[in-house]
């Protein structure tokens, strides 16, 4: 049984379905990430787990308990906020003490509890400022500590590390990974960041619309979108996902499939059963391609009219007859701006799509 | 060359105009002040005297219960109205504070169906010119016989504090993230502790800017004070009006020390609370 199970949850204001049945399983010792765009409903799912938005329809299970009816505090969890929302009035200490008032724990084992956690975030010299008087990664760690000094059932971080710099950001990251995993709960992160939910999620839940659009680890998520908009949402830079038509019969002797694509027919090495004739959409992510020297029955040709270095890599943009390509390649290998040149969809790394956006399997 | 001013420092030439205007604000005030340390002889001559021999007669006039004017003794009970003004306007603004506060909270946090339109109403209470409710509120005064009564005047005074209350304290409320409240329910905070410990501690600058005007506002009030305190439960501004006339004209010099008197409890609070007032005034205009 897992630990958080969600049924056809479901958040309407007025008339605008902000969470639309939505069905979810984390299990326990798992880190679940709700990943999606602005105003995608991932944080509206989050506050109706944690009590603080009303479910208009669904069920919500904590433990095997239904606890739609229940307060946010009979609930049992924690629940880590974007802007830490912590308590500007209190002290560190008494903003880490707080969750334990409510529960009657005795002075001496609240101190205890303060010192450890203090201890586990090095907060321990930081314990008599107030909230204002702290760094944002001091902050974001007292936010943190005042979760976990409850022992609950389960974790809930609002894009918990959104307001961190980048490289404190990268740090937390590590720190919040290790954390979750010694705790070993059923936790829900809800991020716009797909690096943070690439690295700290174990499974990832992506959500478009008020929809959950694909559920699956890390690897399946990047590795095989589930639909067009999971191929496009994930990686950076951005999946090309090219517009084409398998205009001949598959005859099966040209080594793949011929599509129609920016204007030009081109045998993609993938098996394909799909009717003669049908849309499809050929998802290929700007680092599947190689560069061709000569153009070939396998290659789409195009013009770079824009080149931007991002390093190691060179991103590369092709005008073609009808899109725009992008292609990474080394920068060592990087031809120059207005240059013709031929890229090769590596074989394996190719994503169909049916007229529905749907995956094709392959 | 052009010599650049240091951020901050005004540089003498402009001190000197703060000075200037400064002063040309703060005549009126400062010759009523002037005037509280002259005998009566010093205050009416003219020109008028800048250097004088300072006396504290009339601040003695103000308290002494027996004003010798031509021997005949008259009772000044300003004692007792200094107590009416500070009680009355004290009580009155705490009272509105304790309620517009709850109220803010609720209207800020849990609004109505129609919440704007109960705001506006409340504002509305304060649309009228306060003469036009005088005759009924005077009447009404009359028929419960809260006329002269301490408890009246507060009521009045807390009715008039209370719309500015919760207007004032709604903006500050509505400032607050309510992220932090939701974490504290999320702690197990009870509702009464999350706004006691959690919202009020927050709102305190608010709460002192709320009180200084309410206070300014109350404490100058003279029209229904003059109508509806009795002469046991009258106010300062209602006591000083009557002190002008009698058998030797205004005594210029009483009047004076009365009303530096006067400004002493406002200036007072308006000083201590000064750091809260102005993060009060300016809440809210910077981005947290």
């Amino acid at each position: 049984m897992a630990d958080i199970e969600l049924r056809n949850l479901t958040k309407r204001y007025g008339a605008l379905t902000a969470v639309d049945s939505v069905d979810l399983d984390v299990e326990a010792g798992e880190v679940m990430c709700l990943l999606g765009p602005s105003g995608c409903g991932k944080t509206t799912t989050l506050r109706m787990i944690g009590g603080l938005e009303w479910a208009n329809e669904g069920d919500i299970f904590i433990s095997g308990k239904r606890v739609n009816n229940l307060k946010p505090a009979q609930r049992n969890i924690a629940m880590v906020f974007q802007f830490y929302a912590l308590y500007p009035s209190l002290t560190v200490a008494d903003n880490l003490a707080f969750p334990l008032h409510a529960e009657n724990v005795d002075k001496a084992e609240i101190d205890r509890r303060v010192q450890r956690i203090a201890k586990i975030l090095e907060l321990d010299h930081a314990l008599g400022r107030i909230p204002g008087r702290l760094s944002e990664g001091e902050k974001q760690r007292v936010a943190v500590g005042r979760a976990i000094i409850r022992n609950p059932q389960c974790f809930l971080f609002d894009e918990p590390l959104s307001r961190l710099d980048i490289a404190l950001r990268q740090e937390m990251r590590g720190q919040i990974k290790m954390l979750l995993s010694d705790l070993n709960k059923a936790s829900v992160i809800v991020t716009h960041d797909q690096i943070e939910a690439l690295t700290i999620g174990d499974r990832i839940a992506v959500m478009n619309d008020g929809l959950i659009e694909q559920v699956a680890t890390p690897h399946d998520i990047f590795a095989s979108p589930a639909n067009i908009f999971v191929a496009g949402f994930i990686g950076t830079p951005q999946m090309n996902l090219i517009a084409g038509r398998n205009v001949k019969p598959n005859s099966g002797d040209e080594g793949g499939v011929e599509l129609q694509l920016c204007q030009q027919d081109v045998i993609l090495p993938v098996e394909l059963a799909a009717s003669y004739n049908a849309n499809i959409t050929v998802g290929v992510r700007p680092r599947s391609f190689d560069l061709a020297s000569e153009s070939a029955v396998d290659t789409i040709s195009g013009m770079i009219d824009l080149i931007e270095p991002m390093g190691a890599e060179t991103l590369l943009h092709l005008t073609t007859e009808d899109e725009e390509l992008r292609v990474v390649t080394d920068h060592r290998v990087a031809p120059p701006l207005g240059a013709q040149i031929h890229v090769r969809p590596r074989p394996g790394q190719i994503h169909l799509f049916d007229e529905r956006g749907m995956r094709i399997q392959i | 060359m052009i010599k650049r001013r240091e951020i901050g420092k005004a540089g003498l030439g402009r001190s000197a105009i703060m000075v200037v205007i400064s002063f040309i604000y703060f005549f009126p005030v400062l010759w009523i002040i002037l005037t509280a340390f002259k005998s009566h002889t010093d205050a009416l001559a003219i020109p008028p005297k800048f250097l004088f021999t300072p006396t504290l007669n009339n601040f003695v006039a103000v308290f002494s219960r027996a004003y010798q004017s031509g021997g005949e003794a008259i009772d000044t009970k300003f004692d007792l109205f200094f107590f009416n003004s500070i009680f009355i306007a004290g009580t009155s603004v705490l009272i509105a504070l304790i309620i517009g506060t709850l109220a803010a909270y609720a209207f800020s946090r849990w609004p109505l169906k129609g919440n704007d339109t109960y705001m506006f109403i409340i504002l509305t209470t304060r649309m009228l010119p306060p003469i036009i409710v005088i005759i009924p509120i005077f009447l009404m005064f009359r028929v419960t016989g809260l006329a002269g009564s301490y408890v009246g005047i507060i009521l009045l005074y807390t009715a008039f504090n209370l719309p500015f209350t919760i207007w004032m304290m709604k903006s500050f409320f509505d400032e607050l993230p309510t992220e932090v409240e939701d974490a504290a329910r999320m702690d197990g905070s009870s509702e009464t502790k999350l706004f006691f410990k959690i919202c009020l501690p927050q709102v305190k600058a608010g709460i002192a800017a709320t009180a200084v005007f309410g206070i300014i506002l109350t404490w100058n009030e003279y029209l229904f004070a003059l109508l509806l305190t009795g002469i046991d439960t009258r106010t300062v501004p209602v006591a000083m009006a009557s002190t002008i006339g009698g058998d030797i004209g205004v005594r210029w010099g009483l009047l004076a020390a009365i009303e530096t008197l006067f400004l002493i409890p406002v200036v007072l609070v308006t000083f201590l609370l000064q750091n809260q007032l102005l993060r009060g005034v300016t809440f809210g205009t910077i981005k947290r």
